[in-house]
Formats: structure tokens, C-alpha cells, sequence
């Protein structure tokens, strides 16, 4: 099954799709500003500044579900010796980390109107600001190791000490009394958002998604070159 | 676009300043991870190139090395 997951295989749709998904990321994106920022309703309470969960939300949500795949994919490949998910996992950090600083920087913005600072060392912020931090341990391993067994490794242990944050980022505003409001979105539960507000943010949320989609195509795409480059130097 | 889309009851700066540097980490994220892998293409061209006809041709039989080269203009 894993045969599937070979580069060699997979490049000739990697090498072709990101102009695709360029495509409809600015599509998927401009109709999400222009829900965000024109159509969408202002907050009862919070008025326009209540748009700038239209980026916040969905940067925090992908930097999570990123940082989770990496997780997954490291140890998977870690067990069953798939070189292969290491590249993809090192191809989908840096989108990662820059959501994650996306999510930071808008919730600091977003919080000067609403609580009156830029930043406070509360339990959600302070774990959020935890994981950047793993984000960029990630990337500074595989830079600082040549042996790709050995910064592997160290990714995959990285990875599982930072996966414990994760639960800590989502139930964070349950656990303690925090300035950051509980989840506006369940899954499992009646969701307290309006349709008209919850439309603009899962528009913009494909948008992201897509955005990252783009960025670890280019970036799997220059690593599998940087190998292949390897290879011609041996020939 | 008129006054009220822009100044958004005095929330304008926040709103807008949130959406620029949400838009403007995306740019700066493109433009790095594109300028690296038109550097890592070029490397590959230009050694490509240096090889003997009879290593190009054993280079050339790996799949994966023809997309590389057919691909010059891929994003």
C-alpha cells in the first residue's frame, strides 16, 4: 500500500497541481473577503472588529490540524520507515508555522478593541505562542542535521512533545478563566454562531486550506529536486 | 468603496491592519517558497546539463527526472 506514497509516483500530479490550486485558492479567496469584509454582519457586541475572526479562526485552526498531520505522519513514518512522510511533514511546516503567526498576531490585534491590550499571558495565547515555538524547533532540526535518520528522529520526538500543547491550545478556555471566549463551533454540539457569520468563515477557511495546500506542493516539489539534485552529483 | 467599508465605526485600522498582515505573510510565504524551488530547479538544470551524453541518457530514464525538466514553467 505504501508503494503509493513513493515520490518518483507521485510527482507527476505534485509538478502540475499547484498552478491549479492557485487558481482556486484566489477564486475561493476573493469571495471570502468580500464576505468578510462587506456582506457579513457586524457583532452585536464586538461590532466590525468581529471580522477579524475571518482570519484569526480559520490561521488557528489550520496551524492546529497542520501541527497534528505532522505529528501523525512522523510517528507513522517513523514506525514503518517511510522516508516519504518525512518529506511531506517537512514540506507542511512552514505554512504551519506562518498560520500559526497569522493566528497570534490577528487574536493580538483583535484583542486591543475587545479587552483593551495587545497581549495577555493567559492559557490560550501562552500555549499558542508554545507552539510557534515547536514549529520552528521542527524546522531548525532538519536544517541542523544532515543524517536524515538522525533528524528524523529528532523531528518525531519534537513533534510528540509538541502534540501534548495541542489538547492544552483547544481545551484551554474550559479549563481555566481565561480572557479568550470559549469555542463559538462544535462539532459534536448546537453551534452559538449565525449562519451569516459561520458562511465568511468556512469560505475563508477553504481558502487557507487551499493556501497550504499551495505552499507544501511547492515546497514537497523543491524537495524531491533537492534529492534528485543529490543523485546526479553520485551519477 | 465608501467611508463606512473603510473606517468601520473607528475599528477600520484594526480590521484592515489583521487582513494586511494575514494577506501580506501569505505573499512573503509564496514568493520564499517559489524563489527556492526556481533555485533548486535551476541547480538541477544547469547539472543537468554538465553531464556526459551517455550519463544524461541513464539520468533521462528516471521518470521523475523528465517531469523535472518537462516542467520548467509548473507554477
Amino acid at each position: 500500500m505504501f508503494k503509493f506514497f513513493e515520490p518518483n509516483k507521485i510527482f507527476s500530479i505534485t509538478s502540475k497541481a499547484p498552478k491549479y490550486v492557485l487558481v482556486l485558492f484566489i477564486i475561493i479567496l476573493t469571495i471570502g473577503l468580500t464576505e468578510a469584509l462587506i456582506l457579513s454582519p457586524q457583532d452585536y457586541k464586538q461590532s466590525h472588529s468581529v471580522r477579524i475572526m475571518y482570519v484569526h479562526v480559520p490561521a488557528a485552526w489550520i496551524s492546529l490540524g497542520i501541527f497534528s498531520t505532522i505529528t501523525f505522519l512522523s510517528v507513522v513514518g517513523y514506525i514503518f520507515k517511510i522516508q516519504n512522510f518525512f518529506l511531506i511533514s517537512k514540506s507542511l511546516a512552514p505554512s504551519g508555522l506562518v498560520f500559526n503567526i497569522v493566528a497570534l498576531v490577528t487574536g493580538s490585534i483583535w484583542g486591543k478593541p475587545t479587552w483593551g491590550t495587545w497581549w495577555a499571558w493567559d492559557a490560550r495565547i501562552t500555549s499558542m505562542l508554545i507552539l510557534v515555538l515547536f514549529y520552528i524547533l521542527y524546522l531548525v532540526a532538519w536544517r541542523i542535521y544532515e543524517n536524515n535518520d538522525k533528524a528524523s528522529k529528532i523531528t518525531t520526538i519534537i513533534t510528540i512533545l509538541g502534540i501534548i500543547n495541542v489538547p492544552i491550545i483547544k481545551y484551554s478556555v474550559d479549563w481555566w478563566n481565561t480572557l479568550h471566549q470559549p469555542a463559538s463551533i462544535n462539532i459534536l454540539s448546537k453551534s452559538s454562531i449565525h449562519i451569516s457569520m459561520l458562511f465568511p468563515l468556512l469560505i475563508m477557511t477553504a481558502a487557507f486550506a487551499l493556501f497550504s495546500l499551495l505552499i507544501f506542493l511547492m515546497k514537497y516539489n523543491t524537495e524531491l529536486i533537492k534529492i534528485k539534485n543529490k543523485g546526479l552529483d553520485r551519477l | 468603496m465608501n467611508n463606512e467599508t473603510l473606517l468601520m465605526d473607528g475599528y477600520g485600522l484594526y480590521v484592515w491592519s489583521a487582513f494586511a498582515f494575514t494577506l501580506l505573510s501569505f505573499v512573503t510565504l509564496y514568493v520564499f517558497t517559489k524563489a527556492q524551488y526556481v533555485k533548486e530547479k535551476n541547480k538541477f538544470i544547469i547539472k543537468f546539463g554538465s553531464l556526459n551524453p551517455q550519463r544524461a541518457a541513464l539520468a533521462k530514464s528516471q521518470s521523475i527526472n523528465k517531469e523535472i525538466l518537462s516542467n520548467t514553467s509548473s507554477i
